[in-house]
C-alpha cells in the first residue's frame, strides 16, 4: 500500500511537470501548428541557467526566476527572429528550424556546463519531509504539485477569462479575422510562444532537485511531451493535464515495476488512446 | 424506381441543426434545383450528399440501395460527382494532369506501381479528346492556377461531366462566371444526357429556372417548399423568405 | 528532347559513379559508399514527403528496424552472415512496421501525424535502448559480418568491392524508386499531395493510396538499413533517433522536396559537411545545426531546383 502510494505521489509530481512543458507545448500547437522541437532544450538549458545562478547565489527563488526569464526572452527572439515572417504557412519549415535550434542548444550546453549530470540543490525551507499516512514525502515534490496547480489555474483562467484567451482557445490563426474583431495576432502568438518558452524553462529549474540536468535529457522531456500532447490532444490544456497525469503516473509505476519496458507501457497507451480516438482524448481534429 | 431517396436526413453541428429533417426524392435524370437564403444548409446538404459529412439521422437511397454508410470515396465511385464552391482543382498540377487525374479514378491503373501514366494510351487518348472538346489542348501541360478562374471553373465542370457519373451535385458552378459563360453552361446542361441526374445550388436566379425542372427552397435547413418552378415562384412563403433577402 | 538530356546525365553520372574507387583514394570510397546508402534513405523518404505530401519526423523507425532485424540474425541467430535470409528479413520487418504503424497513425495528417510519427520512431529507439538482452542497449551490437559472396569472387571487406555492393543495390533502387513515382500509382499521390479532399470527391481511397505508399517508402528505408549496418559492422539505437529521422528530412529538403534525385544530392552534402566539419571541431553540432537553418530560411525548395533553374535561364 505504502509502495502504491508513493508512486503514486512521484507520479502526480513528474506529471505536473510535464504538464507545464506540455502546456506550452499544447498551446503553440493550437495556435500556430508549430511542434516546437526545441522545447525540451528549453527546459534544459533553463535548468541549466538555473543551476548556475543557485550556485552563485544560494537562492533558488532566483534560480527560477533566472531560468523562466532567459528563456522567455529567448522564445521572444526565436519568434520574432526565425519562426514568424516568412513561415507563415510552412510548418514543416518551422520545425525544422526549431530542431536545428535543439542541435545548437543541445551543444552549447555540453559546452558549457560539460557532460556530467547536475542537480539543483532543494531550497533550504523545502528540504525535508513530511508524513501522509504511512509515508514519507519529500516537502519539495509537494511543493511541486502545488506550483503546478497554481500555474493550472493561471493557464485556466487565461485560456477563460481573457481576450487573447479566448483567441487562443479558437484557435484562430488567420490575421485577417482576428484583426477584424481588435486584436493583434502576431501579438498573441508572440505571447504564446514566449509563456509556453517560460514555463519549459522554470520547468527545468523546477525538475533539477529530482529529475537532474543531463546530456540527452532535452529529447528524452521533450519525447515525452510530445506523448502528452498526442494521448490528450493538440491544443487542449485538459488534455495536456489528464495526459500528463497519466504518462507521470505510468512512468513511475512503469519504472519501478518493469523498468526494462517502461517505454513500452508509454508507448501501448498511445497506441490504445490512438485507436480508440485518432485525434487524442481531448482533440478536436 | 426514384434516382435520390432522400429520408429525414439531420445534421448537427454541436448546438446548431444545419439540416433539419430534409425528406425528398428526384426521378432518374431529373433537374433539381436547391435554392434559399445563406446558411439555409444547401452546402450541408450536398456534403451529406457526397459523404464529406455524416448524417445525424436520416437515410439516403441512391436507386434503391442506402448509402447512408457509405464512405465518401466510394459513393463518388458509385456515381456522385460533385463540384465545389471554391475552385477545387489541382491548380499547381497541369491541366493535363488534371484530367489524367480524373479520368484515372475509376479503374485499377491507379493501384499501378510500375507502369509509367504515359504508357496508358487510351487514357491519354481519352484525356486528348476532352481537351480537344473544350478548346485546351494547347493549354495541357500549364499549371492550372496560369488559367482564368472562369477557365478553371469550365475545366472543373467539364472533369465532372467526363467521369462516369450519374449524379452531378453542382455547388455554385456559375459563381464567377461572366453572364456570357454563365449562359453557355446553362444550355450546356440542358443539353446534357438524361443518363445524368442533376442537383444544382446557384444564386443566379436566370440560371437556376434556366435548368430546373423542379425547385426545393429550404429555409434554416428545413423543407419549405418543393415543386415546380411556377409553384415554387408563387409560394406565399418562399416569397416571404425571399423578400427579405432581395 | 527533354528524354535524350536526362538519360546523358543519368549515364554519365553513373560512369563517375563507377569509375570513382579508381582515383579516390580508400578513405573517400568508403565515404561514398556510406553517401549511397543514405541517399537511398533519402529518396525513400522522398517518396513520402515529396510525393504524397506526408511530412515524417520517424523516418528512422524503418531505417533502424531493418539494421536491428539483420544485426540480430547475423550475430545472434547464426553466428555468421547469411545474406539472403538478412536481406529478406531486414527489408520485410521494415515493411511489416510499417503496415503495422500506418494501420493505426495515417487517419491522421499534418503536424499530428508528425508527432505521432515522430514519437513512434523514438518509442523504437526507446525499446532499443532498453532491452540489453536483445538489443544490446546503449551499446548496441558490434560484430556484424558482411555477406560472404566469395562464390562472386567478390571480398565485401575490401572497401572497393563493398562499394560496388552498395552501387549495385543503389542502382536497382533508384531504378525502382524511380520507376513507382512515374507510375500511375506515383501520379494518384501527387493528386494526394495537392489536395485529398478533392481526389476523395474523384472516388478515390486515399487512406489506401497513403498507405500504400507509406509501405514502399519503408521498405526502401528497410534497404539502406540493412546496407548500412553491413556498412559499419555494428547497430547502435542512434539508427532509430530522432536525430537520424530529422537529418534523413534535412537532406530532402536540402536537396529538393519531390525531385527524387536531389534528396540523393542532399545526402551527399550533408554527410561531406559533417564528415569535414567533425574532423576540425568538436562543435559540429552546432555548425550542422546552423546549417539546417541556414538551409530552411534561403533555400527552402532544394539544391536541385536551383540548379535547374539555372539551367533553364542559361
Amino acid at each position: 500500500m505504502a509502495f502504491v502510494l508513493t508512486q503514486t505521489i512521484n507520479g502526480i509530481v513528474f506529471g505536473m511537470l510535464l504538464f507545464l512543458l506540455a502546456a506550452g507545448l499544447t498551446l503553440m500547437l493550437g495556435t500556430m501548428r508549430i511542434v516546437n522541437l526545441a522545447h525540451g532544450s528549453f527546459y534544459l538549458l533553463g535548468g541549466y541557467i538555473g543551476y548556475t545562478v543557485a550556485q552563485r547565489t544560494h537562492n533558488f527563488l532566483l534560480a527560477c526566476l533566472a531560468g523562466l526569464l532567459s528563456i522567455a526572452i529567448l522564445g521572444v527572439l526565436t519568434y520574432k527572429t526565425v519562426l514568424e515572417k516568412r513561415f507563415a504557412k510552412e510548418t514543416l519549415a518551422q520545425v525544422l528550424l526549431t530542431f536545428g535550434m535543439l542541435l545548437i542548444i543541445s551543444d552549447v550546453c555540453r559546452w558549457i556546463w560539460g557532460g556530467n549530470p547536475l542537480a539543483i540543490p532543494k531550497p533550504e525551507m523545502l528540504q525535508g519531509t513530511i508524513y501522509l499516512g504511512s509515508i514519507v514525502v519529500p516537502l519539495y515534490r509537494l511543493a511541486v504539485i502545488i506550483i503546478g496547480v497554481v500555474i493550472l489555474l493561471f493557464l485556466w483562467w487565461f485560456q477563460e477569462k481573457t481576450k487573447y484567451g479566448a483567441i487562443v482557445r479558437a484557435g484562430v490563426d488567420d490575421a485577417e479575422m482576428a484583426q477584424g474583431i481588435g486584436i493583434n495576432i502576431s501579438l498573441v502568438k508572440t505571447l504564446v510562444f514566449s509563456m509556453g518558452a517560460l514555463l519549459a524553462g522554470l520547468a527545468g529549474v523546477i525538475g533539477g532537485p529530482f529529475v537532474g540536468l543531463s546530456v540527452g535529457l532535452d529529447i528524452e522531456i521533450l519525447l515525452l511531451a510530445i506523448v502528452v500532447v498526442i494521448i490528450g490532444g493538440m491544443g487542449s490544456l485538459r488534455g495536456a493535464l489528464v495526459g500528463a497525469l497519466l504518462i507521470g503516473l505510468i512512468d513511475s509505476f512503469g519504472k519501478s515495476l518493469l523498468p526494462e519496458l517502461s517505454i513500452f507501457t508509454l508507448f501501448a497507451a498511445m497506441v490504445v488512446v490512438l485507436a480508440l480516438k485518432p485525434s487524442g482524448l481531448f482533440g478536436t481534429r | 424506381m426514384e434516382a435520390l431517396v432522400v429520408e429525414k436526413l439531420t445534421k448537427d453541428f454541436g448546438g446548431v441543426r444545419a439540416v433539419n429533417e430534409v425528406s425528398f426524392s428526384v426521378e432518374p435524370g431529373e433537374r433539381l434545383a436547391i435554392i434559399g437564403p445563406n446558411g439555409a444548409g444547401k452546402t450541408t446538404l450536398f456534403q451529406l450528399l457526397s459523404g464529406m459529412l455524416t448524417p445525424t439521422a436520416g437515410r439516403i437511397f441512391v436507386f434503391g440501395k442506402d448509402i447512408t454508410k457509405l464512405p465518401a470515396h466510394q459513393r463518388a465511385a458509385l456515381g456522385i460527382g460533385r463540384t465545389f464552391q471554391i475552385t477545387n482543382l489541382f491548380l499547381n498540377l497541369t491541366v493535363l494532369d488534371n484530367v489524367l487525374l480524373a479520368l484515372e479514378a475509376g479503374g485499377m491503373t491507379r493501384y499501378n506501381l510500375i507502369r509509367p501514366v504515359s504508357s496508358y494510351k487510351h487514357l491519354l487518348g481519352q484525356a486528348e479528346d476532352i481537351l480537344r472538346q473544350w478548346g485546351l489542348s494547347d493549354r495541357r501541360d500549364f499549371p492550372v492556377r496560369s488559367l482564368s478562374y472562369g477557365e478553371q471553373r469550365q475545366l472543373e465542370i467539364m472533369l465532372t461531366l467526363s467521369q462516369n457519373r450519374s449524379f452531378l451535385l453542382l455547388d455554385e458552378p456559375t459563381c464567377g462566371l461572366s453572364p456570357e459563360e454563365a449562359q453557355s453552361f446553362v444550355s450546356i446542361i440542358r443539353a446534357f444526357s438524361r443518363d445524368f441526374t442533376v442537383l444544382l445550388i446557384d444564386h443566379d436566379m436566370d440560371v437556376t429556372f434556366g435548368i430546373a425542372e423542379k425547385v426545393m427552397v429550404l429555409h434554416y435547413g428545413t423543407v419549405v417548399a418543393f415543386g415546380y418552378p411556377e409553384e415554387v415562384k408563387n409560394n406565399p412563403q418562399v416569397q416571404e423568405i425571399y423578400m427579405g433577402v432581395d | 528532347m527533354k528524354d535524350r538530356k536526362s538519360i546523358l546525365r543519368i549515364a554519365t553520372v553513373l560512369v563517375l559513379l563507377c569509375l570513382a574507387p579508381l582515383f579516390l583514394p580508400s578513405y573517400y570510397t568508403g565515404l561514398l559508399t556510406l553517401i549511397l546508402i543514405y541517399a537511398i534513405f533519402a529518396m525513400s523518404l522522398d517518396i513520402l514527403q515529396g510525393y504524397t505530401g506526408l511530412a515524417s519526423l520517424g523516418h528512422a523507425a524503418f531505417l533502424g528496424t531493418a539494421a536491428y532485424i539483420v544485426a540480430i540474425i547475423n550475430v545472434k541467430v547464426f553466428h555468421g552472415p547469411h545474406f539472403a535470409i538478412e536481406l529478406l528479413a531486414g527489408v520485410l520487418s521494415a515493411g511489416i512496421v510499417a503496415a503495422i504503424v500506418g494501420l493505426i497513425v495515417l487517419r491522421n495528417t499534418g503536424t499530428y501525424l508528425l508527432m505521432i510519427l515522430l514519437a513512434s520512431s523514438m518509442m523504437l529507439w526507446g525499446i532499443a535502448f532498453k532491452w540489453r538482452s536483445l538489443t544490446g542497449g546503449d551499446d548496441g551490437l558490434p560484430g556484424i559480418a558482411r555477406p560472404n559472396l566469395a562464390f562472386m569472387h567478390w571480398n565485401l571487406h575490401n572497401t572497393t568491392d563493398f562499394y560496388f555492393f552498395v552501387l549495385l543495390f543503389f542502382v536497382i533502387a533508384a531504378l525502382l524508386m524511380y520507376l513507382v513515382v512515374r507510375s500511375s500509382f506515383g501520379h494518384t499521390l501527387l493528386g494526394i499531395r495537392e489536395s485529398e479532399t478533392r481526389m476523395t470527391a474523384l472516388g478515390y481511397n486515399v487512406w489506401l493510396q497513403k498507405y500504400i505508399a507509406f509501405i514502399v517508402s519503408g521498405i526502401f528505408a528497410g534497404l539502406a538499413g540493412v546496407m548500412l549496418v553491413y556498412y559499419n559492422g555494428f547497430v547502435s539505437p542512434s539508427e532509430l533517433h530522432l536525430v537520424t529521422s530529422a537529418e534523413v528530412l534535412m537532406m530532402v529538403i536540402l536537396g529538393g522536396v519531390g525531385t527524387l534525385f536531389g534528396p540523393a544530392i542532399g545526402a551527399g552534402i550533408i554527410i561531406l559537411i559533417k564528415n569535414f566539419v567533425s574532423a576540425y571541431t568538436e562543435h559540429w553540432m552546432i555548425i550542422l545545426g546552423a546549417l539546417y537553418m541556414a538551409t530552411i530560411m534561403l533555400a527552402p525548395r532544394g539544391v536541385y531546383r536551383l540548379f535547374k533553374r539555372s539551367e533553364k535561364r542559361g
